[in-house]
């Protein structure tokens, strides 16, 4: 029973502060609070025109607060996740609960003693808004820590397609009488993609290392289907070293594979532009469509788990699209560019 | 040297090289001649009525025409060689193989069941009626011909229509016909969707159909005949079928 609750312990998240830089994150918090300060005036208020009135003062001592405490977050955001949870906890309940002070307008209220009241009421809702956040977002973090590690799995079941497998061993098999060198290089390529296949993905990894995971992948099916298979790539030499999840383009460039040049007779070209657009990253993959091949399993499955890890890693900030133009099947991912050197 | 012929049929050129290897293997227990291989179905088609095979070793996931369609056509054959299939892994075809005890092989294969299944094929074991279509009911994308030492394709979305003729079906294309020995009734079912019955002996291509014209009405006939999309002759609807006709020429265009 011990050991069991070890090893669930071990896959589980580490509890982390939410990114304050993250659209999602702050969208979240502002909805939240305003929320909470309309809740409020609700109940302090009797009418319609009361509750509008009790809003609008609410809200114009709230929203500058608000802001402020937002914009101290995101600057400090680097410093907060290198604490510890607890402290990084304490720390927002700090910077929150003197911004308040801070920001309090002392000079407006009348007379000492009302405003001190007025101070400590502020204070206090001040502190359960914080504390009604940090709950959920621990709890949010808590409800995805499963989706995360399960997501890992899907992804280890959606990639290693047993056709793949299976096609790879029986080409590398062929070699080995006529030769045996490449059989060699071969063999090294595959035993490499599945090291990298079963490490552990839950961090984010460079583009480069995902780009030579696709290399090795390619090369073994450029083994099997020979000239049927061209690739165009086109990286942007700067975007080398940017971090994604891992795993992000080889299922899609098996994908491409699968779908857009094994149904072919004739050679097909599998198309990968990857560039930086102002702060995200852009990646656009593109292979030959063929319509009466969409039978074929497996294609929304890897697509749905890609855009599942990129919503837990990026929330609204990354975006995958797909469409069908000209003929070709296109796939396009923009997501916050994060330099990982 | 003598020995049975044999046809490698399959899109990955080091796919084919491994059978050749281990057909090299088998060769002392149990003579053979590789007499040709080919990257494609359509191609395989070609060589194994060329060819005269009495076995074929093909690949299930190819390009254009997949496996068992290719087994299909060879079915029309005077003499249809043994069929040995070869697959990496489709779990629904292996299924489908175990369900309808026909005879396949893995990828990566085996010398020892290459030489098993060979035997077998020797021994004169032959797929049963109906059983390729039950393995994949996919419509096929093809019609076959097959002469003596050739067979002619002809692509199913280029059919215009489909007429019986005494024990013939004949295959409307445009510019010519074919003649091909299957039965109307079979060919509606199989395509079912593709092509719509207009007449006892007449189905055509639905996504061709832009409308009707009047025509001589008689004890059989209800007046109308379909306007085909490349097609100049008028095909006369059964009165019995109008009624289920008559809503295609709408909705389009």
């Amino acid at each position: 029973m011990r050991a069991k609750v070890q090893s669930i312990r071990q896959n589980a998240l580490p509890d982390a502060l939410p990114d304050f830089r993250n659209l999602g994150v702050m969208s979240r918090v502002l909805l939240a609070v305003n929320g909470l300060a309309l809740l409020f005036a609700l109940v302090r208020s009797n009418d319609i025109a009361g509750f509008t009135n009790a809003f609008a003062e609410i809200a114009g001592r709230l929203e500058p607060l608000l802001l402020s405490v937002m914009i101290v977050l995101y600057t400090m955001s680097g410093l907060l996740h290198r604490f510890a949870y607890h402290y990084g906890v304490l720390s927002i309940f700090v910077i929150v609960l003197a911004m308040t002070t801070a920001l309090f307008p002392f000079e407006i209220m009348p007379g000492g003693s009302n405003g001190w009241r007025e101070l400590a009421w502020n204070l206090t809702c001040a502190a359960l808004a914080t504390g009604t956040l940090e709950r959920y977002f621990h709890l949010r973090n808590r409800a995805f820590s499963p989706a995360v590690s399960e997501s890992r799995l899907q992804a280890l079941q959606a990639r290693i397609r047993p056709h793949f497998l299976f096609n790879s061993l029986n080409a590398v098999l062929s070699l080995i009488r006529r030769d045996p060198k490449r059989a060699e290089a071969a063999l090294e390529d595959l035993a490499e993609m599945f090291r990298t296949v079963m490490a552990d993905n839950r961090e984010l990894i460079t583009l480069s290392d995902e780009l030579s995971l696709c290399r090795q992948y390619l090369n073994l099916e450029q083994l099997r289907l020979g000239e049927r298979l061209q690739v165009a790539w086109q990286v942007e030499p700067a975007v080398e070293q940017a971090l994604v999840p891992p795993m992000l383009l080889q299922p899609l460039v098996e994908n491409a594979v699968y779908h857009g040049i094994e149904p072919g007779i004739a050679p097909g070209v599998i198309e990968v532009r990857i560039g930086r657009q102002d702060k995200y990253l852009a990646l656009h993959l593109s292979n030959p469509y063929h319509e009466e091949h969409q039978h074929r399993q497996g294609n929304r499955m890897a697509l749905a788990n890609i855009a599942e890890r990129l919503q837990l890693h990026f929330d609204v900030e990354a975006s995958l699209r797909t469409g069908t133009v000209n003929g070709r099947y296109e796939i396009d991912i923009l997501m916050p560019f994060r330099d990982g050197s | 040297m003598s020995g049975m012929r044999l046809v490698i049929v399959d899109d990955e050129r080091p796919a084919r090289d491994r059978l050749r290897e281990l057909l090299e293997d088998c060769r002392s227990e149990l003579p053979h001649v590789v007499a040709g291989e080919a990257a494609n179905g359509i191609e395989g088609l070609q060589l194994a009525a060329s060819t005269g095979a009495e076995v074929v070793l093909v690949d299930i996931q190819m390009p254009e025409m997949s496996g068992i369609e290719f087994a299909r056509h060879l079915q029309l054959f005077e003499t249809p060689p043994a069929v040995i299939f070869v697959t990496a892994h489709d779990q629904y075809a292996v299924q489908a193989f175990e369900v309808n005890a026909v005879d396949y092989l893995t990828k990566p294969v085996r010398a020892v069941r290459l030489l098993a299944a060979l035997k077998k094929a020797v021994s004169g074991a032959r797929l049963a009626r109906g059983v390729l279509e039950r393995i994949d009911p996919q419509p096929r994308r093809h019609l076959s011909i097959a002469e003596r030492g050739r067979v002619t394709l002809v692509p199913v979305s280029e059919i215009l229509y489909l007429r019986a003729e005494q024990k013939y079906v004949i295959v409307r294309v445009a510019g010519r016909e074919h003649l091909v020995e299957e039965s109307l009734t079979q060919l509606e079912q199989e395509f079912a969707g593709l092509f719509v019955r207009i007449h006892r002996s007449c189905l055509v291509a639905q996504r061709l159909v832009r409308g009707f014209e009047r025509g001589i009405e008689s004890d059989a006939e209800a007046g109308w005949s379909v306007v085909l999309e490349g097609c100049e002759e008028k095909l006369p609807v059964s009165r019995r079928q109008w009624p289920v006709v008559k809503s295609l020429g709408k909705g389009r265009r």
